[in-house]
């Protein structure tokens, strides 16, 4: 094995005992880091939804596409681009967020919950297989979503980054604007979004990981794809190695439980978690990246990958405005029957929807 | 010799690009590009494939190789 290779696993194994030890400092269970659930706690901690369980503004995140930033400044590789499809690719993160909160998680999530024992993420897995699958299909019809410009100026490249900061600021200063309804942060009282590690934690821990994912330019949907297109495995020892690291921390720390149920945030609806994550890898084939990737990019001045981002955000407010999320499986308590959670109608028929029309974009993009 | 522009293309099509005039059998080509990350996996790729790979250009933002079998 090569010396980028044992680089990539090294940092996967980094990763998934950063992400374990997120756990044990508080982060909800099985989400030391994920993607789709973070950036939905930070559109539901600036109000763009107002479910109360799942609102904060989680440091990890900034801490990602910052230390992404900094990481490709010294690298020399920060620079200022976009223009391909962007459009696309907002309402393709729009979609990409509702396969992961159907599922409840995003690809690293994923893995984590694989490394906590869930076997309802073993499900979601194959689904991710068989979306990244389909979306090899269509990169290998000649799929292509056209290329992007580098810019003049370095400002737009800056733009998320530095909303990030603005977020990171709104977090320390606490101001509220209105003292009856709160804001302009909104943060749960109960629920996942009440759950978390210390700010300088989470923090650090995402500057941390952004650094080491920027320079191995870590991709879980890449992982499985190149690997399918051309046997190249060295993004998946990434993804092998997160799952190896966590694992060896869940059975060290007395996290690990192994079963469908009872698993922490997560339902046993088989049929709607490989729906969920086939929608999730389908269409991080297609935009290039998995979640993480596209926020490791935004953070190195890619705007297209910003505009993944966003859409993802907004995505998380349509998922709990609308009803698309999923509920967790809860357990029988006073006054209240078990519940095994899972989509309602609306999440249903809207990752099926998502299906289609990432299909559809997925024919329609054909070159040559 | 045959050439390939990959520049500005996200992941993983500058590859998927190359691949398939490598697949054709090309023993010569030219393959242009901006990103670093692409710079990468081109150039691991025609390595894995057999070929020799010489860079033209290697700067900044911008790259050329020459792919010969």
């Amino acid at each position: 094995m090569d010396r980028t290779k044992w680089y990539v696993l090294t940092v996967g194994l980094l990763i998934g005992a950063i992400a374990v030890t997120l756990v044990k400092l508080g982060n909800p269970p099985n989400m030391g880091f994920c993607i789709a659930c973070f950036e939905r706690d930070m559109a539901g901690a600036i109000g763009l939804h107002r479910a109360g369980v799942v609102q904060y503004m989680r440091p990890e995140i900034i801490g990602l596409v910052l230390g992404a930033l900094l990481a490709s400044l010294f690298a020399g590789e920060f620079k200022s681009r976009g223009g391909s499809a962007t459009f696309v690719r907002f309402i393709l993160g729009v979609f990409m967020m509702i396969g992961a909160l159907v599922f409840l998680g995003c690809p690293l999530r994923d893995v984590l919950r694989m490394a906590g024992g869930d076997y309802n993420a073993v499900v979601g897995f194959i689904g991710f297989i068989f979306g990244v699958g389909t979306g090899v299909f269509f990169l290998k019809r000649g799929f292509n979503l056209g290329r992007a410009e580098y810019s003049h100026s370095q400002g737009g490249g800056l733009a998320l980054p530095l909303i990030m900061v603005f977020f990171l600021f709104l977090l320390l200063k606490a101001t509220v604007f209105n003292p009856d309804a709160g804001g302009p942060l909104f943060f749960s009282a109960e629920g996942p979004g009440s759950m978390y590690a210390p700010l300088a934690f989470s923090l650090g821990a995402g500057l941390l990981v952004g650094i080491l994912a920027q320079r191995v330019r870590l991709c879980l949907s890449g992982g499985i794809r190149d690997f399918m297109l051309i046997r190249d495995n060295t993004l998946l020892l990434g993804f092998i190695g997160i799952f190896a690291g966590a694992l060896l921390l869940n059975i060290a720390l007395g996290f690990f439980q192994t079963g469908f149920a009872p698993q922490p945030v997560a339902h046993t609806m088989h049929l709607w978690n490989f729906l969920g994550l086939y929608l999730v890898g389908m269409t991080a084939t297609l935009l290039g990246g998995c979640p993480l990737r596209q926020l490791i990019l935004s953070g190195e001045g890619d705007t297209d990958a910003a505009a993944v981002v966003v859409g993802m955000i907004v995505g998380a407010a349509f998922c709990h405005n609308f009803m698309l999320a999923s509920g967790a499986m809860k357990a029988a308590a006073a006054g209240a029957a078990a519940s095994p959670g899972g989509p309602g109608i609306y999440g249903q028929i809207a990752c099926i929807v998502g299906i289609i029309v990432v299909a559809a974009i997925g024919f329609a993009f054909r070159e040559d | 010799m045959e050439k390939v522009d990959v520049r500005g293309l996200s992941c993983p099509m500058p590859v998927i690009k190359t691949k398939k005039l490598l697949d054709q059998g090309v023993k010569e080509l030219l393959v242009v590009g901006t990103s670093s990350v692409s710079k990468e996996n081109v150039s691991k790729l025609a390595r894995s494939s057999g070929y020799q790979v010489e860079m033209k250009v290697d700067a900044k933002n911008e790259w050329e190789m020459e792919l010969r079998k």
